[in-house]
């Protein structure tokens, strides 16, 4: 008989190191001709530090996407980073990089001044221009800024940015501590059939939901959700590095063996981004990435238990798992 | 050691191999063409897969003396150097890559897919891809790109 389940799962992550202390600099450089360059230590594996990096230090500078180019290859040039991990990218290098763009922003500024006229503080950058607030006819292209701070008044257009959360001490009273820079939050939502004669267990539909803060790229949110979600899928219903454990005779041994998720095995899956901001995150936002792989899994055992009544309390929910589980409860 | 010739990307190539040489290896370690992947070298991943004589293939389960004298096509050859395929374009667009080494066998097995089939349904996508493994993005833009770009060729 085909039984059908409903589940849901919830969970918080934090952004960075849990107990802070994990720091990312940052380097941004104002080219002569107003392009910039972003330096920063964490790589890239897929997940979008190029791309964020450049957006954030566009919107700070108020230049085009295009206009910025990421260098993040070379851990011997780059400033320090702890690295690309837990989830900290967008919020601790956006953090450095936002701080050192608004450093670029302030030697750009400084030139602009000298050469409107004005004071610093009136100034803002928008639209590849410096510009007096409320007054755009005086205003500069952002490149007669840089060209002219760096030929004509031999200036280094270089901001500098350094994002740590200061360790986390504990109150040796209280026991009291405040570890996380901030928390993103998540539920997942899973239905599922089980196939009471086989065992079998389909994934009908998904739906993840995430608080990131601030949906930076929103496109780059949503592959990360689905990849997230289905290494959910494949921990919950096929991934295992000994399936026959304790006997270690029959451990896979090439990646074949080794069952990640295949397009036939991701079900209809749908994300949703929520926005409810991070009080320190870069423009609110918050680091997803490892989270998204956590909810997934026990939303479709809660679907399992509401379809046949029985606990899968060992992933992944195999078949044989599933009827040994029935088998127990007498089904 | 055997000389073995074959047409790489149109242009033919002369190589030594050994008995037990692979296709792959051919591509990677002699000719310098790099988006073939090593992922799993067993056949199990599709990263290696190129096109023989317009077949999708494993490279790195095809014996290189079995494809004497044919043509194989590499991503790199999917387009004339300097131009972006409708599928290069749409994986671009729809985020279809995040780390990028599923990238180029994605991109040949949706071209196998497409050329006989420029109208697929998002089921045949799927099946087409099915021996293609991806741990970065779950598949779903993927088969978005390979849809948008079908969508393009047509128009
Ligand atoms: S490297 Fe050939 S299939 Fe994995
Ligand atoms: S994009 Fe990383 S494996 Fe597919």
């Amino acid at each position: 008989m085909k039984k059908i389940g409903k589940g849901i799962a919830a969970g918080f992550y934090p952004s960075g190191m849990s107990g802070g202390g994990d720091s990312s600099q940052a380097m941004v450089k104002v080219q002569p001709d107003g392009s910039a360059v972003v330096t920063v230590g964490s790589c890239d594996i897929g997940q979008g530090c190029k791309t964020i990096m450049a957006q954030i230090t566009a919107e700070v500078l108020g230049i085009d996407y295009e206009a910025v180019k990421v260098v993040n290859d070379d851990t011997d040039n780059c400033p320090l980073s702890f690295g690309t991990f837990a989830s900290r990218v967008t919020y601790v290098d956006g953090l450095a990089t936002k701080m050192a763009a608004e450093d670029a922003r302030r030697i750009l500024f400084e030139i602009a001044a000298v050469m409107l006229e004005c004071s610093e503080d009136v100034l803002e950058a928008v639209d590849s221009q410096i510009r007096v607030k409320g007054n755009p006819d005086k205003s500069l292209s952002i490149g007669e800024v840089a060209g002219a701070g760096t030929f004509g008044m031999r200036k280094f257009i270089l901001g500098l940015g350094h994002y740590m959360r200061d360790p986390a001490a504990m109150d040796p009273e209280t026991c009291e501590c405040d570890p996380f820079c901030t928390l993103a939050w998540a539920a997942s939502f899973a239905e599922v059939e089980v196939d009471t004669e086989t065992g079998e267990v389909e994934i009908l539909r998904l739906v993840n939901s995430y608080d990131v803060g601030k949906a930076m790229n929103p496109t780059h949110l949503e592959g990360q959700i689905d990849g997230g979600a289905t290494m959910g899928v494949g921990a919950a219903m096929s991934e295992n590095l000994h399936p026959f454990f304790p006997s270690l005779e029959f451990q896979p041994d090439n990646l074949g063996d080794y069952a990640i998720p295949t397009t036939m095995d991701v079900p209809d899956m749908e994300s949703v981004i929520y926005e409810c901001p991070s009080t320190n995150g870069p423009y609110g936002a918050k680091g997803i990435g490892e989270m998204t792989a956590n909810t997934p899994g026990p939303a479709i055992v809660n679907a399992i238990h509401d379809a046949v009544g029985i606990w899968i309390t060992n992933l992944p929910a195999t078949p044989e798992k599933v009827l040994r589980a029935l088998d127990a409860k007498g089904a | 050691m055997h000389t073995l010739e074959l047409t790489v990307n149109g242009q033919t190539c002369r190589v030594e191999v050994g008995l037990k040489t692979t296709l792959l290896e051919v591509l990677r370690d002699k000719l310098y063409i790099t988006s073939p992947k090593v992922g799993c070298n067993t056949g199990d991943c599709g990263t290696c897969s190129v096109l023989l004589d317009g077949v999708l293939v494993r490279s790195c389960i095809t014996n290189a003396l079995s494809v004497q004298g044919k043509s194989v096509t590499t991503l790199e050859g999917i387009t004339e150097p300097g131009d972006i395929h409708p599928l290069q374009k749409a994986f671009h667009e729809h985020y279809g890559s995040q780390c990028g080494f599923c990238t180029p066998g994605m991109i040949l097995a949706s071209k196998a897919l497409l050329d006989v089939n420029p109208s697929p349904t998002r089921d045949e996508v799927k099946q087409a891809l099915s021996g293609n493994l991806c741990r970065c993005t779950g598949y779903v833009k993927i088969i978005d790109s390979v849809l948008a770009a079908a969508d393009e060729m047509k128009s």
